[in-house]
């Protein structure tokens, strides 16, 4: 379980984050939502630690991940994997030395202990025959999938994912989120997922938290999602024709 | 001053958190081939022709006959040595390396590549950087003797083919009055060098924000201020040691 307390996060004279709180529950897909610019990667990034918030605390099941130690703060970040939205794949190593890397670095495995783990990872993303090609010599949905294979290759608690979607067609994006979905509920897994994909919301969203200009505005489930009686959040959502057709459908 | 601060911290930053020493050995041997062995071409073509050409000119400007011919092998001799070959061959490396490692390093960054290492507890900055550091201290050295040699055979070839003096005379000349320190002043320099070479590059790279255009912009800036603080270290060393 991963707990949010009053972040808040200023660039300059913007105030990006206004004390945001919240709780991701381990095993659910938590779903981080909102128009481009209202923070939703910014509060990503202060989760991970890649941006450090002005205010508040990020707990992992009760660990204070922003004040801790750094020898706590490296124990908790060897158990997070995250898929970034353009992937951020190692453009000179292969698809099978990106998934192996965190191994490398952060493990005494054997190779072949090595090995077997990346080729179980490649193939539970359903990659194959793929081990020797560079990123740039395969498609985007499957560099996403390569992403989530080297997110989970060190069996994370906890799995970060920025725009998942980004740059997919539908269809693929669907198969990315499915894919997402199953290995959270498999192993168990606390899954945060910033978007703005109404098509992820409505597929995969456990919990949902809607920011507008840098506040929380909404927390739900995709099931009470459409129900919503806040303008933002239907101007938000209602902004999809899909989105419409099943309101109406439920109607 | 907020950059000269920031630059320090970002140097300290290397020994913090590092990672084990064979990842280390691993990244500084394919870093040496890639910042130093494969700049050996360049280095190469631009030391032979450098020689050459100090010769020639040395030989059109002396044309007293109180000074002996010899003089044209001291001359390129002395130059290469103290300033050719450590100095110029270290900003057209501040050309292929630094901007090969501002361009790199950027890239790395806005693809998030730098955040992905980050996130697995990786010190990105030691782990793309140091080994960049080490291998450069190593060859540029290596690269800067090769130079030396390459441009006084240069100078050889190009004064014995245009008749502006013998082989005996260049050889003579280059023997004259040597003074062994110019050689390891030659090599202290070139491990400087290679040191601000690879931080300040890596630090344009590392620190770029937005898109390829600032990469772009990160490359050029890396090459322009290692280039000024290659001159200017120039000037100190030559003020300290000489």
């Amino acid at each position: 379980m991963i707990e949010i307390q009053n972040i808040a996060k200023t660039f300059g004279t913007k105030e990006v984050l206004k004390g945001i709180s919240g709780v991701f529950e381990q095993g659910k897909t938590n779903l981080i939502i909102g128009s481009s610019g209202t923070g939703k990667s910014v509060l990503l990034k202060s989760i991970v630690g890649l941006v450090k918030p002005d205010m508040g605390a990020v707990l992992y099941d009760k660990r204070d991940f922003t004040t801790g130690n750094s020898e706590l703060k490296k124990n908790i970040r060897r158990e997070m994997g995250m898929l970034f939205q353009g992937s951020a794949l190692f453009d000179s190593k292969t698809v099978e030395e990106n998934v192996q890397f965190p191994l490398d670095m952060l493990t005494n495995s054997s190779l072949e202990e090595k090995q077997e783990r990346v080729n179980f990872c490649l193939h539970r993303v359903g990659l194959e025959n793929v081990n020797h090609l560079k990123p740039s010599e395969i498609s985007g949905g499957m560099q996403k999938r390569v992403g989530i294979a080297r997110a989970m290759v060190l069996n994370p608690k906890y799995l970060f994912v920025d725009e998942p979607n980004s740059g997919l067609d539908p269809q693929t994006a669907i198969v990315i989120d499915d894919l997402i979905q199953e290995i959270t509920y498999e192993y168990n897994i606390t899954t945060v997922i910033v978007t703005h994909d109404m098509n992820s919301v409505m597929g995969i969203g456990d919990y949902i938290m809607y920011l507008y200009q840098g506040k929380k505005l909404w927390e739900g489930t995709s099931d009470n999602i459409l129900d919503t009686e806040v303008k933002e959040l239907q101007d938000f959502i209602f902004s999809s024709s899909l989105v419409r057709a099943l309101k109406d459908k439920k109607k | 001053m907020t950059t000269i601060g920031k630059y320090f911290i970002f140097l300290s930053s290397f020994f913090q958190n590092r990672e084990k020493f064979r990842v280390y050995v691993n990244l500084i041997f394919e870093e040496a081939v890639s910042l130093g062995i494969d700049s050996i071409f360049i280095c190469a073509i631009t030391s032979f022709f450098i020689g050459a050409v100090t010769a020639i000119q040395t030989a059109y400007n002396l044309v007293s006959p109180l000074i002996p011919n010899s003089v044209i092998g001291t001359i390129v001799r002395d130059m290469t040595v103290l300033e050719l070959a450590p100095t110029i061959i270290s900003i057209v490396l501040a050309g292929k390396v630094g901007s090969n490692i501002a361009g790199g390093l950027g890239t790395m960054r806005i693809t998030e590549q730098i955040d992905a290492l980050q996130v697995m507890g990786i010190n990105s900055a030691s782990y793309l950087v140091l080994p960049k550091v080490i291998a450069a201290v190593i060859t540029f050295p290596m690269l800067v003797i090769l130079s030396g040699y390459l441009s006084i055979l240069g100078g050889y070839i190009a004064g014995v083919l245009s008749g502006a003096l013998t082989e005996t005379e260049y050889i003579y000349g280059i023997r004259d009055d040597f003074n062994p320190f110019n050689v390891p002043f030659a090599i202290i320099k070139s491990v400087v060098f290679a040191f601000l070479i690879t931080t300040i590059s890596a630090y344009k790279g590392y620190f770029t924000k937005g898109g390829a255009l600032e990469v772009g912009e990160a490359s050029t800036t890396a090459v322009t201020n290692s280039c000024i603080a290659i001159l200017l270290a120039d000037y100190l060393l030559a003020q300290l040691l000489l």
